[in-house]
């Protein structure tokens, strides 16, 4: 039997000499920035079609746009890019883009007035997701010959009404905004797709970085583009590494394998918070955390029952436990750091005032079905809902499914109490107040699934003409104030409560400096990083 | 002899050789059963409550942009029009596009399989190499300490949960000790350096000479293959050990015994041949198991393989990569089968 003992043996030493003798890299080279992110939601890197985060932080980086935010400076709001100036028509419809001169793209070819038309043009035409943050003022495929054109060194974009042009910008600075080079992407165009295929997985813009490769579920990598208008980035080279566990990318960080973590879990934070070499950086992101009352309940139609509610949520003890770290406080529809967002959070757990307005209501034994989407955060957060409306004697009966059940039965005006989550779609505090406090018509027939306030069956009481209002004003801060003054009476008359604002906590190296995942109105930007 | 003799005699000249016959029953034998695989995969990704157009679309688009993917998804269309439809493209090798990153199916799985193949194939190899040996050892050595170590590694390797081990693997091997290379197959320094040819980075960075590349790969392989492999040690051994047993208490092992022969004679000429055929089934199973992608495993250590592909794509709705993922895993399966089945008549006469 010796002979066994001896195999054994000899294995179990080889394994360990093997590991051993095996190289390990400690640190990222200077030059090259290495970040681990959950990047499985990216499923077309093609600006015309892209709405997620993790391909938004890729557009973001690789194409150019109009207009732009600055990553050092975010809350000075839009400003120059690919157009170095802009002109506004006296009846507001009309804005005159002058390009910048001598831009290129990455394949080498000049940007032009002609690049900007035919991306605009491209994005209403391909009529994907997205598109709607575009055809939202009036262009069509039928009218855009005429509504976003080129001339010489110039776009001009004509809308089919007067908007505030704050509105109109800070819809350009979204993705679809990005612009691609036509002759690239025409180049590599089947069947008429404007080469829509090809673009989902490769790059055509004239940005900091070019994309080098994109491998789902696995990497993207990116590479300095060396001729950037703004000057070559200091990081010539960007790996994200698709890293699922929080668990892991800590390990990562701690032993230097990469640079910056995204999705490390509160427990990970405290763990490396105190670690020497690791800093945390913490920004408010835009997702929204709510529930929503059914108007259709006659019950919750009831202005004092929706007050009642309002006073149920345990806010401070929610974003105190297992929100820790992850979610702030926010009981208005705009996201801070969005033009208009305001801090006044009036609401609070108040059982005895609940009760009140329960009595007054006349409303007993309240009985109510909420719709929870299989998600960690909306089951605790139902549960914590559950716990603190059976104070009041109202009992919670919750239903959790998957998207596709959940989500139907709301889009069908089927859910008493709705715990969702709304991430807005584009900078501007129309994306929210769109869908939030605007509903032109309450009735089933009209169907405007896409719509929240149509989703609770909730008629807005007057809140949709102001909405409509806000959204024309040029006076920049007279428009904040409009939005400031809806959220006012949203807070008291909506079926809505809004809870939570997200925060994002990235973990560094304590040598990278200037990185921004871009707050709650952009993404994640890499050319201003230094280490 | 007496019955070959009766065999060539006694029965009239078949029209076709044996084997071509054999061949024929195995081949519809694997059709049949991909088509089973394929039907029930099918129907279940269409019934089960996830919608591949929400996937697309998001939550918040209108009705009309929903309807119109809708029908361009073909879900439209009845069920079994549906199915004809995609069995039409799978037996002309489309695996259809992945719906959410826009890819060949085929393209994907190309991609993660290798990695999946690579990472079980060495888990196994180690699986093996120390479980015969130990489940050998264990039974011939019964209830010494020997034994009780090799219970207790087995129990350990059932019992404990994989994403806890492979964490304090990771945390004590790569955090602390600096021994191996950290999650991801590659260091990122050696990312798409050796060109794919088969997809199995140590196999390509061989091929292409480069050891540099091979060692940082090994350094990446050998702390997740290591796990898979002792969960395939726990296993094998412990039907190693009673496979043994069981020859060991037979008659004709007392009788090589009493006659003379070597302990070491007795249990590998008689009882280890004895037990290969069941052994071989057992590291099929085994094997086909991890080549079935350890979900855990490929999530902890970054590993983009094939399971971690498959129940992405699942949590995605991304019906196409599940079925594309489902007919490789039962390609697998069905394949390792064949091979076993060849390995025991190879082994065993009896079974030709």
């Amino acid at each position: 039997m010796n002979a066994f003992s001896k195999l054994l043996s000899g294995a179990a030493i080889g394994l360990a000499v093997t590991a051993v003798a095996l190289p390990v890299n400690a640190e990222t080279p200077a030059n090259m920035l290495v970040i681990a992110n959950r990047i499985d939601d990216i499923t077309t890197l093609d600006p015309a079609e892209s709405f997620e985060f993790a391909g938004a932080d890729v557009s973001r980086n690789v194409y150019g746009k109009l207009v732009n935010f600055d990553p050092l400076n975010l809350d000075a709001g839009y400003q120059p890019d690919l157009a170095e100036s802009w002109e506004i028509s006296e009846d507001g419809r009309t804005i005159t883009f002058t390009m910048r001169e001598g831009v290129k793209f990455h394949s080498g070819n000049p940007v032009t007035a002609e690049d900007a038309e035919f991306s605009l043009r491209r994005a209403v035409l391909l009529n994907k997701t997205p598109s709607f943050i575009l055809t939202q003022f009036g262009f069509t495929p039928e009218n855009i010959e005429d509504t976003i054109r080129a001339e010489g060194n110039k776009l001009i974009i004509t809308t089919d009404k007067r908007y505030a042009s704050s509105f109109v910008l800070n819809c350009l600075t979204a993705t679809i905004g990005g612009i691609v080079d036509k002759t690239l992407v025409m180049e590599h165009e089947v069947d008429g797709d404007m080469g829509n295929t090809w673009l989902k997985t490769n790059s055509a813009g004239s940005g900091a970085y070019t994309l080098v490769s994109w491998k789902p579920n696995e990497s993207v990598t990116l590479q300095a583009n060396p001729d950037f208008y703004q000057g070559a980035p200091a990081m010539e080279r960007v790996i994200v590494r698709h890293i699922q566990e929080s668990a892991t990318q800590r390990l990562l960080l701690e032993r230097g394998d990469i640079d910056i973590a995204r999705n490390l879990n509160p427990e990970d934070i405290a763990g490396v918070m105190d670690e020497g070499g690791i800093k945390i950086s913490d920004e408010l992101k835009g997702r929204l955390m709510y529930v929503s009352l059914g108007q259709q309940n006659p019950d919750l139609a009831k202005p004092q029952v929706r007050q009642a509610i309002k006073y149920l949520i345990d806010y401070e003890g929610m974003v105190n436990s297992f929100l820790k770290g992850q979610y702030t406080i926010q009981q208005n529809f705009l996201p801070l750091t969005y033009l208009g967002s305001v801090e006044e959070n009036p609401f609070s757990l108040n059982v005895d005032k609940a009760k009140e307005l329960l009595a007054e209501a006349g409303v007993d034994g309240l009985e109510l079905t909420a719709g929870v989407r299989e998600a960690q955060e909306r089951l605790e957060i139902a549960q914590s809902l559950q716990n603190t409306f059976a104070m009041a004697g109202i009992k919670l009966n919750l239903t959790v499914g998957t998207g596709k059940q959940i989500l139907g039965m709301y889009r069908a005006r089927e859910l008493d109490v709705y715990v969702g989550a709304w991430g807005p779609d584009y900078p501007d505090p129309q994306t929210n107040a769109g869908t939030f406090a605007f509903n032109p018509d309450n009735s089933t027939e009209a169907q405007n699934t896409g719509i929240l306030a149509w989703r609770n069956s909730w008629d807005t009481g007057g809140l949709s003409e102001k909405v409509e209002a806000a959204v024309v004003e040029n006076d920049r801060d007279k428009r904040a104030q409009m939005y400031r003054d809806i959220q006012a009476e949203f807070r008291e008359t909506s079926p809505f409560a809004i809870m939570f604002q997200q925060i994002e906590q990235s973990a560094l190296r304590d040598n990278v400096e200037n990185f921004s995942t871009g707050q709650a109105i952009t993404a994640a930007s890499y050319w201003q990083v230094t280490k | 002899m007496a019955a070959e003799g009766q065999k060539t005699e006694g029965r009239p000249r078949a029209l076709f050789p044996r084997w071509i016959g054999q061949t024929g029953i195995t081949l519809g034998s694997i059709a049949f059963t991909m088509l089973g695989l394929l039907f029930v995969t099918f129907i279940i990704g269409r019934v089960m409550p996830i919608d591949p157009v929400l996937a697309i679309v998001g939550e918040r688009a209108s009705n009309e942009v929903y309807q119109q993917v809708y029908q361009d998804l073909g879900l439209d269309k009845p069920l079994l029009v549906q199915f004809g439809y995609y069995l039409w493209d799978v037996m002309h090798g489309d695996f259809g596009m992945s719906l959410l990153n826009a890819r060949p199916v085929s393209e994907d799985i190309a991609r993660v399989f290798p990695a999946t193949l690579e990472l079980a194939t060495l888990g196994t190899l180690i699986g093996v190499f120390l479980g015969v040996p130990l489940g050998v050892l264990a039974a011939v050595k019964r209830g010494s300490w020997i034994d009780q170590i090799a219970r207790v590694v087995a129990l350990v390797g059932y019992s404990m949960p994989i994403f806890w081990l492979g964490l304090m693997g990771l945390l004590v091997f790569y955090g602390i000790l600096g021994w191996v290379g950290g999650p991801g197959r590659v260091g990122i320094f050696y990312v798409d350096v050796v060109p794919s040819v088969t997809g199995m980075i140590l196999i390509d960075s061989m091929l292409d000479g480069n050891w540099t590349v091979f060692r940082d790969a090994l350094s990446h392989i050998v702390l997740p293959a290591s796990l898979l492999g002792y969960y395939s040690l726990a296993y094998i051994s412990r039907m190693t050990r009673s496979f043994m047993l069981e020859q060991l208490s037979a008659e004709y092992i007392t009788t090589a015994r009493v006659k003379g022969m070597s302990e070491r004679a007795v249990i590998w000429r008689h009882a280890f041949r004895n037990i290969r055929v069941q052994l071989i089934t057992v590291i099929a199973l085994s094997y086909a198991g991890l080549l079935e992608g350890s979900v855990l495993t490929e999530i902890i250590f970054a590993w983009p393989g094939i399971g971690s592909y498959i129940t992405t794509a699942l949590l995605s709705a991304d019906m196409n990569a599940v079925l594309g993922g489902t007919v490789v895993v039962g390609l697998v399966f069905v394949l390792l089968n064949v091979f076993s089945d060849l390995l025991y008549k190879f082994f065993d006469p009896r079974a030709q």
